[in-house]
């Protein structure tokens, strides 16, 4: 080290990383790649569009508000890129261009920026514009908008919802893979492909085990508890959008609390809700509402837990006083 | 200073808009927005009552004693919300379809308490009289604005007009009720960043004129 650099004097923080934003932002997309590929096989060249009118819809909005604020513009931190493709991974393939352009548009504009830019969205972006396509326009947002060979009626979790036939669902070894007519939103059908983002980012640091791994944890042992016995239970860990959330969503640095215990109550939360959701709700599929609900709660979880400050001892009561 | 006419009738409309920079009244702002008429028919019923509230208790503010005021001009409101309704009930019974509940609840709208205490109780019922028409109006302005725009994104439509043909897909969450507060929430903020920039502006010249004088 030069000699000039070893002496510096100034504030805190002391201890300084090489990571930046944008390479955190990097290996999140790197991670998200598996999945977009095994969704291209499946979906074909409609699934690749939705995912470029997505990302650029996303990229651009963020770009046109920075610059209307008179703001730093930060489209090269890849954050928008990462918001657009995890909303083109929540939607069907069917998805027509102007519901993608609408979805990065409210995700980036009103969910993010109108509450101050990255670092200060209260929940999810990609998530949250999902929800509201949802309520927008939902058939095109359920049901057969997820099925492209005319032949399965439903996705996995809606025939399990709607009590059809058992034997139309596909075997476990393709819900792992998303083979054999597993349909469902675009980034959500290949277990593995996420698991193998998934265990990518973990290794990278860019993530801990503990939000995913109590969730999936959560959804199984409570799916047991309700009797869907163990190969049911493994079922629904594979099923629906469950891996995307728990791995890419749930996970978002600025939405979940970031003390170790907060942590686990935050994905405990989030799994109890999903399966309750799938379980007893009007939807099939309840993993992303779990996950904007525990984004509010994050705050609340995130005060309860914070560690104490060295040197404040906890205030006696008034009165024992 | 005693302001003129013109400026209470003002001050309602645009400085003290109720809804826009009082934010009084929010429960019927949100709830009867999902189509322009409504807003319309809601807006236009708030101002009957408020001039009429507004008079009143202005020419009986010396009689009502100050202890027991508030019942009193509860009393005054809700008789003028029920002549409003039987009217509305009469003559155009779509709208009192429409707005339903909304109707018998204009009686604890804010705005009307609210101007019944701040202004009517200490003016003159000639300047309360303008005080709840400027209040109404702009009360109406913000309503039907609301309105419209959830109604033309929500429904496609402009006062019942539908406006793109039938190859719109209207965005239902727009006219839901979590819609109405997305919808409402970016208004108050567009509108906020307009006033500040007008205030920033107005302000940069009037120093400029204090310079100039100096």
């Amino acid at each position: 080290m030069d000699e000039n650099t070893r002496l510096i004097v100034s504030s805190s923080p002391h201890v300084r990383d090489t990571r930046t934003t944008s390479k955190i932002m990097l290996d999140v997309i790197i991670a998200m790649i598996p999945a977009a590929i095994v969704a291209i096989c499946v979906f074909g060249i409609q699934a690749l569009l939705v995912l470029i009118y997505c990302v650029a819809s996303a990229v651009l909005t963020e770009y046109v508000i920075e610059k209307i604020l008179k703001k730093p513009v930060t489209i090269s931190d890849l954050s928008a890129v990462v918001t657009g493709m995890l909303l083109a991974f929540n939607l069907p393939y069917s998805a027509p261009w102007w519901m993608c352009v609408v979805g990065g548009v409210f995700a980036i504009g009103v969910v993010k920026q109108a509450f101050g830019g990255l670092g200060a969205n209260f929940m999810n972006p990609a998530l949250a514009a999902r929800a509201f396509l949802l309520a927008c326009w939902p058939t095109r947002m359920t049901g057969t908008a997820f099925i492209p060979d005319g032949i399965t009626t439903a996705t996995p979790l809606g025939i399990i919802k709607e009590g059809l036939d058992a034997s139309m669902l596909p075997s476990m070894m393709d819900m792992f893979l998303g083979v054999n007519g597993v349909f469902g939103a675009i980034g959500e059908i290949s277990a593995l492909a996420l698991l193998i983002g998934g265990i990518y980012l973990i290794c990278r640091k860019v993530i801990s085990w503990r939000i995913p791994v109590t969730y999936l944890a959560t959804v199984f042992v409570l799916e047991l508890c309700f009797g869907a016995g163990f190969s049911g239970a493994l079922y629904q860990i594979f099923a629906g959008g469950l891996m995307l959330g728990a791995f890419f969503m749930a996970t978002d640095y600025v939405s979940s609390p970031n003390t170790v215990l907060g942590q686990f109550i935050f994905a405990f939360g989030c799994g109890l809700i999903t399966v309750i959701i799938r379980q007893f709700g009007g939807y099939p599929e309840g993993v992303s509402y779990s996950i904007l609900l525990m984004n509010v709660a994050a705050p609340l979880i995130q005060r309860y837990t914070a560690p104490r400050v060295y040197g404040i001892q906890k205030q006696k009561k008034e009165s024992e006083a | 200073m005693k302001k003129s006419k013109m400026q209470i009738l003002k001050n309602g409309i645009l400085n003290e808009n109720p809804t826009f920079r009082l934010l009084l009244g929010m429960c019927p702002t949100l709830a009867v927005t999902t189509a322009a008429m409504n807003g319309l028919g809601m807006g236009l019923s708030t101002t009957v009552v408020l001039i009429g509230s507004n008079v009143v208790i202005s020419a009986l503010r010396k009689v009502i004693p100050d202890a027991i005021r508030i019942p009193a001009f509860i009393v005054i409101i809700a008789s003028f919300v029920t002549i409003v309704q039987m009217i509305l009930e009469a003559y155009v019974p779509s709208l009192y379809a429409a707005l339903g509940m909304y109707i018998p609840l204009i009686v604890v709208n804010c705005i009307i308490l609210g101007r019944a205490e701040a202004f009517a109780y200490t003016n003159t019922p000639g300047d309360s009289f303008f005080d709840g028409l400027g209040m109404g109006l702009g009360f109406t302005l913000a309503l039907t604005l609301l309105a419209s725009i959830r109604e033309i994104i929500g429904a496609g439509t402009f006062f019942g007009i539908s406006l793109f043909g039938s190859g719109y897909e209207p965005a239902l969450l727009v006219i839901m009720p979590a819609g109405g507060f997305v919808v409402f929430g970016l208004l108050l903020g567009l509108i906020n960043m307009l006033t500040n920039k007008y205030e920033a502006k107005a302000k940069a010249e009037g120093d400029k004129l204090a310079e100039e004088v100096k």
